[in-house]
């Protein structure tokens, strides 16, 4: 170590050196959007119940499903058991009715699952590290909007598969069951899409976890029974129209009409949708509110900072 | 010592009132005196009518959606991000806080339930202002007891607008429907049989309007009075 008051020599002008240590960046393959939305639509997925999260998350889908499963477990326990006693020919609840039967279950879960994919990001600012991804906004979108549907079409299609295959087990006709529940199918991926559209375009405007809960059941829960209090009105007063009409504004009844106008199914409201202008409206009014919730979770997105 | 104190009170207001959380608040009762003059319209002045909108709609669905969102806007948002410490903190006893906090929650109650409820009857039977009444005061005492009971829950879980709401779907709405014998652990049930007797209808079949009342007031009360203990020994927790 030498000092300046013994060797005083001229300071060296500073520089700096950049020692390679042998740091390499990486030069592997890069899987891009494509993958990047593929592994968060299953992480979505797994998320809505409960899977590779904690314990207590779990609890609320998973009893959900079960609820779900109960009656149907129930109703072909009964069509099993009592079909010669009965005179039985066909399922004792219509697979199309299935869903407005057990609507408050679907609302629950959904009210519950949507904000936790949604208002979560947004809250928690996790938002920033997706869109730091190789990821465009409108994939985010798209690809929550992917899981939650896709998580809700099985809460409400595993119950109408078991009454499915306990019905031809019990000897139904094959081809007329898989008719109606092929269509029961259809129906249950429009209310899937209706009811995740509503429920994420809800949730992302309320970043609060708990109020969007609120927030999504109230739409929901409201929405439903008003419709069915002016169908009943005026299904009792004779003004059928009104009610047919009204049945557009909640999801349970918009799709239970349109699967009343398509699959010619067993109707579950007091006024379902007849004529087909009617039927026409319903379609219209069902691709409407799917993709005017996803238009509006789109511009949602836009003002979104990174 | 006083039991209410102004400053929490005017502090709860703004908490209620701050940006979503009151939009809803005014939906509901708009949605209830829409319908009611829609049905009107429709039927005219019918006892039909006027079941499906004031009980269907109005006790069942719009006053105790009115007193969660009340209540949980009350107290949860604070302990959700721990500034109720700052509320605890206070030398202002316990119990005071929590009737503090009550008394802005009936007050919504009040003017976002049971006054809509008051003026959908008076559309809807112009004829018999008893069953708006009745309606109107089923409100106040349903309204109250749900505020009791969700202030209880919003300090016992972190969760509480979840489990309220649970609890509304599936043991008043759906359980409540379905078996007669909830009836006696129910709400709305109560509050649908003081209806019952001012107006002279038959909401709830066997329900004795003593107990009815009693029972209320025990929620109330209870309720209260299990908040404020709560909070006396109140432990500020991370979510999971």
């Amino acid at each position: 170590m030498s000092t300046p008051s013994e060797s005083p020599v001229a300071p060296e002008p500073p520089g700096g050196v950049i020692h390679d240590l042998g740091y390499r960046p990486y030069a592997g393959p890069r899987l891009g959007e494509a993958t990047v939305a593929r592994s968060f639509f299953t992480t979505g997925l797994r998320n809505t119940y409960g899977l590779g999260r904690s314990a207590r998350s779990k609890v609320l889908p998973m009893i959900l499903l079960g609820l779900m499963l109960l009656p149907a477990l129930i109703l072909v326990g009964v069509l099993v058991q009592a079909k010669d006693l009965l005179g039985l020919d066909e399922q004792i609840v219509p697979y199309s009715t299935y869903p407005i039967t057990t609507q408050l279950l679907i609302s629950v879960f959904v009210a519950a699952q949507a904000p936790a994919l949604i208002s979560r990001d947004l809250r928690f600012r996790t938002i920033t590290l997706y869109l730091a991804r190789p990821m465009r906004r409108s994939a985010y979108v798209l690809v929550r909007f992917a899981s939650l549907t896709v998580a809700t079409f099985l809460l409400v299609a595993a119950p109408l598969l078991l009454m499915y295959v306990g019905g031809l087990l019990a000897g139904l006709p094959l081809a007329r069951e898989s008719g109606r529940f092929l269509g029961a199918l259809v129906g249950a991926a429009l209310l899937a899409a209706c009811l995740s559209g509503l429920a994420a375009l809800v949730s992302a405007l309320t970043i609060r976890r708990g109020l969007a809960v609120a927030a999504v059941i109230v739409v929901l829960l409201v929405s439903y029974t008003v419709v069915v209090a002016i169908q009943g009105i005026s299904y009792e007063s004779g003004h059928e129209t009104v009610g047919q009409v009204a049945g557009v504004f909640s999801p349970y009844t918009l799709v239970n009409g349109v699967q009343v106008v398509l699959f010619d199914s067993p109707e579950a409201t007091a006024t379902p949708p007849e004529g087909a202008a009617m039927g026409v409206l319903y379609v219209v009014a069902t691709l409407l509110a799917v993709g005017g919730s996803l238009a509006g979770l789109m511009a949602r997105y836009r003002r979104v900072s990174p | 010592m006083r039991l209410v104190s102004p400053t929490i009170v005017r502090l709860g207001v703004k908490s209620i009132f701050g940006r979503w959380r009151g939009v809803l608040l005014f939906v509901l009762p708009l949605v209830l005196v829409g319908l009611a003059v829609l049905a009107r319209a429709l039927v005219g002045q019918s006892e039909e009518g006027s079941q499906h909108t004031l009980y269907g709609l109005g006790l069942v669905v719009v006053v105790p959606l009115v007193a969660l969102l009340a209540t949980s806007g009350l107290l949860a948002p604070e302990i959700d991000d721990g500034s109720i410490s700052y509320l605890l903190a206070k030398p202002v006893p316990r119990s005071t806080i929590v009737l503090s906090k009550l008394v802005v929650a009936v007050a919504c109650v009040l003017a976002f339930a049971s006054v809509p409820m008051l003026l959908a009857g008076l559309v809807l039977r112009t004829d018999d202002p008893s069953v708006a009444v009745g309606f109107a005061l089923g409100s106040v005492l349903g309204g109250t007891a749900y505020c009791a009971l969700f202030a209880l829950l919003s300090v016992v879980t972190r969760h509480a607008v979840v489990v309220g709401l649970v609890y509304l779907l599936v043991w008043e709405g759906l359980l409540g429907g379905l078996l007669d014998g909830v009836r006696w652990l129910s709400i709305t049930r109560w509050s649908a049989e003081v209806a019952d007797r001012v107006a002279g209808l038959t909401l709830v079949a066997q329900l004795p309007l003593t107990y009815a009342l009693a029972a209320g007031v025990v929620v109330i009360v209870g309720g209260t009075w299990l908040t404020g203990r709560r909070l006396r020994a109140f432990n500020l927790t991370g979510d999971e």
